[in-house]
């Protein structure tokens, strides 16, 4: 310790890093106390990345007992309250337990700072604060599930789920602590990019990842407290008989639709952003290659985040709104596709005239190419009105939005995980099991969802425990598809613990990335830098060779 | 063409006159969706293979040779997207204002969805449920709501939907082209029979409709109530799921309405509810109004708001204290009585009916089953037309 803070004022001696003898911030100290009270974001990430990851399991362990019940047209597995419990705590659990905080707890607290070339975030204590607020939500859901669940559908619609005998309340709690963890994150973000950036590292010259958590956090701090408030106001409907969005005692239950959408809509986007982040990030950094449009990419994460406050009323066309109203969404809908579009052109353009490696992150970028693009485009065929008549609530929703929120979230998720993955623990995972497993995920996942495309247009009714029998084949494939998605996950979970221990020693910079995170040595030491670096050029200069960007970025 | 393109898309028959009209749209987006993400996603590909480092290391020439992007690509394909998701957006809404605005003239019929089942009411006073009859050839209006829960009504033959909405009245409509049978099917989650929430529309001949209004069921096929009782419904079965009008004779025991009011036509403290319902009454003010299911549910809510005259101002208000299924079963049971004729000291057909609540007897299913009670089973009047 007393050698670093020494150190840390000296002028680096060795660039690469190489002669670190300060230990990595995973065994500087190795007490579990240390790691329970640490205020270092990167133990805070790895705690984040740990829970994110058992969610996930757990998440998918719901969904695999969903599909194998609808694998007959009756009862195959439990029955319908079971089922109805397992929809909600499903969509409950992969929302806000899993895809909400996924990108942004894990690999934002991570790389953030050291993208920036700061020594933490800017409030580690809040940061802290913001996991245990996180755990606490997380064991409120899981307490209320065992308090009777919810059987309300992570929509919440009352006036059932202000009637339904279910634990709503405690979902409605859990889901505000949890939200409560979201805003301390954002926060927490938005500071550390105003003030901690390292001198010379202007705005223009951040990496894209950094954009693109910024706007999600922006869109957090605007949409969370209206969730918070209008689940606080079901909740209170829920146990005192208040009335708010209840028809019987003067409420309005369409009220709580648009205050529910408000913010779940730009929740969307709360996913999605830190997705397009990772994506920028791979592809500019294993196609050697700068952006094609760094502003292209930059602004239009913020054209996302403002006008996906304005499309809300997209998911209640047919919930009894005026068609002028609904007309204005869905052309509104429009505009976030536009700029939907212009970041997939300008990442599949980056490729153009690169050098590029086809590693396991690569695949993923191919993967979430097709996923979002079908996926972005089937949304714009929902926002057409009269096409969304027929499509609305049936399987081609559940299909739209698993394609976009699992195809592009989960996709740049493992993205993310298998890049990032010798930054964070120093270690090489197998690449040929990597590509394979992605393989795997890939095919589960188009067997899975495409078929619930034509099972909607079939018009088969979404949350449905029985249906009629012309739609049980198509529910076969789709069920299959989910146990091979499983079992392609859990591959490549084994294949990325089984790297934690006996993988290849990494190096600091295995990409041969430009972008900042990869200065300091992988995996870093407790307090990033020995010295804050000096920020000579933009995060995306590949066409200087390897020493010279170093050197441009003086710092260890 | 469309018959192909309908059958590699699964959709289902298109049994209304907008549904074709839609379906064009659809495959033209759906085709363009398709060939845009299988575009994309080969255009990358074919870069990340041109472009692998293996390739440019072996030729230098490949690297950095188109570096700079053409934007004005990039901005043209974007403009033209732009433009194509705007035509999507002016047919698409073009043909949203044709699926909502129900034309001149429409013939309207009352939907209510409760859990979970539709009832249906028809202007000549028929009703029915879980089946809803149609001339087939007619435009229809339906005006629905809901008894307790948000519902959505869905034909997928029809390509329609709407929400019914308790509390407030939404409005689809429908033209079905030929006689037939098509499934209805609820869209919106209500519950634990959510899934079991399913009907069916038959339209008839316009001849056949006639007959069946004047309670001639038409000859099977094409008849039948398809309502299959829910199979699954756990804890959560609403409490009258034998029938509203039992459970209605049992709540207006349990909570005291019939120490005043009598089922039988005898007069006692308040107004008999034999023979009200569709009755005029006078009101202590001045002036009367007509007994319907509004005024019903008000005298329970705010019982001195109309009062009816001749009688005393000692009804309490059930604001607050009874369930809205509950006051819905009052409303039907006062509904079933309405043929009841006013008999002083005349004998109550719910003879079996006790302030304590106890169960109905047969009798009771006797009066209000009518000549197709096999619905009835679930239902509080049979599929057929029930005419005072
Ligand atoms: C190209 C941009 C997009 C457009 C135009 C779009 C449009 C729509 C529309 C119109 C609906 C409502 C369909 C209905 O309920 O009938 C919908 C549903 C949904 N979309 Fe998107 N979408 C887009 C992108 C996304 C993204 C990026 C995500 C998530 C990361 C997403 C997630 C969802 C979800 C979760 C639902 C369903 C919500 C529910 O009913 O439970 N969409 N989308
Ligand atoms: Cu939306």
């Amino acid at each position: 310790m007393s050698e670093a803070t020494i150190d840390a004022d000296l002028p680096a001696v060795d660039p690469r890093g190489a002669g670190a003898e300060e230990p990595d911030y995973l065994r500087a100290e190795t007490s579990v106390r240390s790691w329970l009270l640490t205020k270092d974001h990167k133990r805070i990430a790895i705690m984040f990345y740990a829970s994110v990851i058992v969610f996930l399991m757990l998440g998918g362990l719901f969904a695999l007992i969903l599909r194998t019940e609808l694998l007959t047209p009756e009862k195959t597995i439990i029955d319908a309250n079971t089922y109805n419990q397992m929809f909600t705590l499903h969509g409950v659990t992969m929302v806000w337990l899993f895809m909400i905080p996924a990108i942004p707890g894990a690999f934002g607290n991570f790389v953030l700072p050291l993208m920036l070339g700061a020594k933490d975030l800017a409030f580690p204590r809040i940061n802290l604060a913001s996991y245990y607020v996180y755990a606490l939500s997380a064991i409120i859901m899981l307490t209320a599930m065992l308090a009777g669940g919810a059987d309300t559908g992570w929509t919440f619609y009352v006036p059932y789920s202000s009637t339904s005998p279910t634990a709503v309340s405690w979902m409605g709690v859990g889901i505000f602590v949890n939200g409560v963890s979201s805003i301390m994150t954002a926060l927490n973000f938005i500071v550390t990019t105003h003030t901690l950036r390292a001198k010379g590292l202007s705005w223009h010259r951040m990496p894209l990842f950094i954009w693109s958590i910024y706007g999600t956090s922006v869109i957090i701090l605007f949409a969370t407290p209206v969730l918070g408030m209008s689940l606080t106001l079901v909740a209170l409907d829920h146990s005192f008989g208040l009335g708010i969005f209840d028809p019987r005692y003067g409420g309005d239950p369409v009220l709580f639709q648009h205050l529910f959408w408000f913010y779940s809509h730009p929740a969307v986007y709360i996913m999605m952003l830190p997705a397009f982040g990772v994506i920028s990030e791979v592809v500019c950094s294993f196609s050697h290659n700068p952006p094609a449009s760094y502003r292209a990419i930059a602004y239009s994460s913020l054209g996302i985040a403002f006008v996906g406050f304005f499309t809300w009323g997209h998911h209640m066309f047919v919930a009894g709104m005026s068609e002028f109203d609904a007309g204005i969404f869905g052309a509104l809908s429009m505009f976030v596709a536009i700029f939907s579009a212009i970041k997939v052109f300008t990442w599949v353009a980056t490729l153009r005239g690169g050098s590029i490696s086809f590693a396991t992150p690569m695949l993923y970028f191919l993967w979430f190419l097709f996923l979002f693009v079908f996926g972005g485009m089937t949304g714009v065929a929902v926002a057409t009105q009269s096409l969304d008549v027929h499509w609305h609530d049936t399987y081609f929703v559940v299909a739209h939005f698993h394609f976009i929120m699992v195809g592009g979230t989960l996709t740049s998720f493992l993205a993310a995980a298998h890049y990032w993955f010798p930054k964070m623990f120093g270690k090489l995972y197998d690449e040929r099991v990597g590509l394979l497993t992605s393989v795997a995920v890939f095919i589960g996942f188009v067997f899975t969802f495409l078929p619930q495309f034509l099972l909607g247009n079939a018009g088969m009714p979404r949350r449905y425990y029985s249906y009629p029998e012309q739609y049980q084949w198509l529910n076969v494939l789709s069920t299959g598809g989910a146990w091979l998605l499983g079992a392609g996950l859990l591959l490549t979970l084994a294949n990325l613990v089984i790297a934690l221990k006996w993988g290849r020693q990494a190096g600091p910079n295995p990409w041969g990335s430009r972008s900042f995170e990869w200065i300091t040595a992988s995996p870093p030491s407790k307090h990033n830098f020995e010295s804050t670096p000096l920020v000579e050029r933009s995060a995306y200069e590949y066409d200087l060779p390897e020493e010279v960007a170093r050197a441009r970025v003086p710092a260890r | 063409m469309n018959e192909l393109m309908r059958k590699i898309l699964f959709l289902p028959p298109q049994a209304s006159t907008i549904a074709s009209e839609i379906d064009q749209l659809h495959y033209f987006v759906i085709l363009v969706t398709m060939a845009g993400a299988t575009l994309v996603t080969v255009v990358g590909s074919y870069f990340l293979f041109r472009y692998r480092r293996t390739a440019v290391a072996a030729d230098a020439r490949r690297r950095g040779a188109s570096h700079a992007t053409p934007l004005w690509i990039e901005l043209f394909v974007v403009v033209s997207l732009f433009g194509m998701f705007l035509a999507w957006w002016v047919i698409g809404f073009w043909q949203f204002m044709r699926v909502r605005v129900p034309p001149e003239g429409a013939m309207e019929i009352y939907v209510t969805g409760k859990q979970w089942m539709w009832k249906f009411a028809y202007p000549e006073g028929a009703n029915s449920i879980a089946t809803l009859y149609v001339p087939a050839g007619r435009p229809v209006k339906l005006v629905l709501t809901s008894r307790d829960v948000i519902h959505s009504f869905y034909v997928p033959d029809f390509r329609v939907k709407q929400d019914a909405v308790p509390g407030r009245l939404t409005t689809l409509w429908f033209e079905v082209k030929e006689p037939g049978r098509h499934e209805i099917l609820c869209t919106e989650y209500c519950g634990a029979g959510h899934s079991t929430m399913r009907g069916e529309v038959i339209a008839l001949s316009p001849q056949d409709y006639e007959g069946w209004l004047r309670g001639n069921l038409p000859e099977p096929p094409v008849a039948g109530p398809a309502y299959a009782p829910p199979a699954v419904v756990g804890e959560h079965a609403p409490r009258e799921l034998v029938s509203m009008v039992r459970q209605g004779e049992r709540v207006a025991a349990e909570q005291g309405c019939l120490r005043c009011h009598t089922l039988d036509g005898t007069a006692h403290l308040g107004p008999t509810w034999a023979g009200m319902f569709g009755s005029a009454v006078q009101l202590e003010r001045g002036g009367s109004v007509v007994v319907d299911e509004a005024y019903i549910t008000e005298s329970m809510m705010d019982p001195l708001a109309k009062l009816h005259a001749g009688y005393q101002p000692i009804m309490p208000t059930y604001f607050g204290r009874i369930h809205p299924a509950d006051t819905a079963a009052i409303v039907e049971l006062i509904k079933s009585l309405r043929a009841v004729p006013v008999q002083p000291g005349g004998r109550s057909p719910w003879a079996t009916v006790t302030p304590e609540g106890a169960e109905a007897g047969a009798r009771a299913r006797e009066v209000e089953g009518g000549p197709a009670s096999a619905a009835g089973e679930i239902g509080d009047a049979g599929t057929g037309s029930e005419r005072p």
